[in-house]
């Protein structure tokens, strides 16, 4: 079987957009118009559809990644329980189409944080501290840079502080590397056959 | 033997490889359940790799989310939306190329992925129940450990029948008491929600429990176990009982014979344990509840019908603050206003929270002998071909459309808005749905999560009623 290869995550230095709203829910990243595509590319056009245009087709020019400044930015910087609600991996899916690469906040939805670090899309949650520390920053130099440094688990906010945070050691492994967790499941096949060949199936659906 | 909790024991039954600190735990899969929207790239991504999926006999897949739910015409359904043609096409063609069976929409088993399950018999205690979809939490109703998944791991599941996972922890929501009139499963898990927070359960798998969770039948304990994602949960679930045994006896995918004296042995050993230990336990008064609707756009945002919009002014910090205020901005509300009286354009019966027999005999009854009001469409979508059968059995479709209201075919419809069902920009509905987030059912337009009885008792006043006052 062939190994994918996902892009691989090692360091990144990046300037952020900031949208600081909490609770940020899957409906708004990619509302579920956008769900009826049957691949993956191409939804970074529609990432935050109904906030960053209005009624009549035209840019909300308050919306942070519609300012000057999101321009190559591949941090976001999100309030705490982003992500939250609908399964739909869209949502990674269009942040990393638009340019993203990491998403900052305090803490992640459960299924997207799973579906962020399976796509190359690394969330990192710092401490409530330390978030509104690089809010502050930002707020006074828009432009400044973070780095992202998920070998040592770390972000260096622009004022030069390190912070660490956590990382399943197994998603790190696979971002470091470049692969999925599908090879490594294939792999266990058995494991799997003995898990099958003790346990009998519950259902048939056939 | 240390005391284990339900989940602990669904946990200790499906490990293939147990965690450690450096991998997580390889967790066997019973029942994969696929839909339209969240499956085609994971399909891709198997024809990309050379990989086959493993268990098409524990697979089972059907078309819900973008499905028209406008009447048949000969029997058929016209797909109109070509994208959603598209979609529902390639999911035949993956169906057919993997060897997977189909719910197609010409089959009379067609419905929403969390209805069909249970009613087929499928969904049982014990098991462990995974689809691209964060509401299989549904299914935990029956005492399975059932959550939600991305498309990469639908992928992974399709490949591997397991999926790596580390184990979450345990919260105890225990209701006890009786409800009042008028107060309904929906009310409870609003007021859970309410009370944990959007993201409170986050990390956790709520085993909900207590008298009044007893009390429930099936249909009501799956309308609970089904908004847990809305407070952050992974799961939510409750032990199987008599009522679980006998819902689940007869029904087409349900063990029989010796095998079903063989199921109930094991599922009544699922129940955790007296002395199990949670890491988290929260207590309700089932007594003290009132019928409940949210007035925000996260399910959290909810009050007791007569209750008032709070004022963001006493957040408890500024980020709530920030977004109490964004969300009464966008619902058009004033902090302190009462929502009884407040005029709408839309009410929605239905979705996999709501759109059970149960919950359309509960519409139904409000409903029979009044008209929706002037001005108001309201929409009742069963959630499976079967209900809609039942339902027509019974003279419930009647009811509706004599009294005004929409009856149509099955399907997710107005809750996510996908199919063409959906409000216009600044429309306000009360919906039986799952969600309020903005724009989720329709761009621009505003949700009143509500119960059954609170959605008939609003259409036919024209406005948020309280089903325990309508004259």
């Amino acid at each position: 079987m062939k190994e994918k290869t996902i892009e691989p995550f090692i360091t990144l230095t990046s300037s952020c957009v900031v949208l600081p709203a909490e609770n940020v829910d899957t409906d708004q990243i990619i509302p579920a118009r956008f769900l009826k595509t049957i691949e993956r590319r191409g939804l970074g056009a529609h990432l935050f559809a109904d906030w960053r245009v209005d009624e009549h087709g035209q840019p909300r020019t308050e919306f942070p990644l519609n300012s000057p400044a999101a321009v190559g930015a591949a941090i976001l910087v999100a309030g705490h329980n982003f992500g939250c609600g609908s399964s739909r991996e869209h949502a990674p899916w269009a942040l990393l189409d638009f340019g993203f690469r990491a998403v900052i906040s305090t803490g992640f939805a459960d299924i997207f944080r799973n579906n962020a670090l399976k796509t190359g899309l690394l969330p990192v949650a710092l401490s409530k501290p330390a978030h509104a520390s690089l809010l502050n920053q930002l707020a006074v130099s828009p432009r400044s840079s973070v780095t992202i440094d998920l070998e040592t688990q770390r972000a260096t906010l622009p004022d030069g502080t390190s912070h660490a945070f956590a990382v399943d050691p197994f998603a790190r492994h696979c971002l470091l590397n470049g692969v999925d967790e599908l090879g490594f499941l294939i792999g266990q096949d058995a494991a799997i056959a003995a898990y099958e060949s003790t346990h009998s199936s519950r259902v048939c659906t056939r | 033997m240390t005391p284990r909790t339900i989940v602990d024991k669904i946990w200790d039954d499906h490990l293939v490889c147990p965690e450690s600190e450096s991998t997580p735990a390889v967790l066997y899969v019973d029942l994969h359940l696929v839909h339209e929207v969240t499956s085609p790239q994971a399909f891709a991504e198997l024809r990309n790799r050379g990989a086959k999926v493993r268990r098409p006999d524990l697979t089972l897949a059907t078309m819900d989310h973008s499905t028209p739910t406008t009447p048949r015409s000969a029997g058929r359904l016209r797909v109109l939306d070509p994208q959603a043609s598209t979609q529902l096409k390639q999911l035949e063609t993956n169906c057919e190329e993997f060897g997977i069976k189909l719910f197609g929409l010409d089959d009379s088993r067609q419905g929403i992925v969390h209805v069909i399950g249970p009613e087929q018999g499928l969904t049982q205690p014990g098991m462990t129940i995974v689809c691209g979809d964060s509401h299989t939490s549904t299914h935990g109703a029956f005492g399975a450990l059932a959550f939600g998944i991305g498309t990469s791991e639908v992928s992974y599941v399709l490949a591997s029948q397991t999926l790596l996972q580390r184990k979450p922890r345990n919260m105890e929501v225990r209701i006890d008491g009786v409800l009042s009139r008028g107060v309904t499963a929906k009310d409870i898990i609003l007021a859970i929600i309410a009370r944990v927070g959007i993201g409170g359960a986050t990390g956790k798998v709520l085993e909900y429990s207590g008298s009044a969770i007893r009390a429930l039948g099936m249909e009501e304990r799956m309308t609970i176990c089904n908004m847990s994602i809305e407070a952050g949960a992974r799961a939510g679930l409750i032990a199987p009982d008599e009522t679980t045994f006998e819902y689940i006896a007869g029904r087409p995918f349900a063990p029989s014979g010796a095998n079903w004296d063989a199921a109930v042995t094991h599922w009544n050993q699922l129940a955790s344990d007296d002395d199990a230990s949670y890491d988290l336990s929260v207590q309700l008064d089932a007594a003290a509840l009132a019928p409940m609707i949210t007035f925000g756009t996260n399910p959290s945002m909810a009050i007791p019908i007569d209750g008032h919009v709070p004022d963001p002014t006493a957040a408890g910090s500024g980020a709530e603050r920030a977004d109490l205020d964004k969300a009464l901005r966008y619902m058009a509300l004033e902090p302190g206003q009462s929502l009884l009286g407040r005029a709408v354009d839309v009410v929605f019966v239905g979705s996999c929270t709501n759109s059970r027999i149960s919950d359309l005999r509960q519409a139904a009854a409000v409903m029979r002998g009044r008209h929706v009001a002037p001005g108001v469409r309201m929409l009742v979508v069963p959630g499976s071909r079967n209900v809609k059968s039942e339902a027509e059995a019974e003279g419930l479709d009647r009811v509706f459309l004599e009294a005004g209201a929409e009856w149509r075919e099955a399907g997710c419809s107005m809750c996510i808005a996908m199919n063409g069902d959906q409000l216009e920009p600044g429309q306000s509905a009360v919906s039986t749905s799952n969600r309020n987030f903005e724009g989720r059912q329709g761009k621009g337009g505003r949700t009143f999560l509500a119960s059954p009885l609170t959605a008939a008792a609003t259409a036919v006043t024209g406005a948020i009623a309280d089903v325990r006052t309508l004259s």
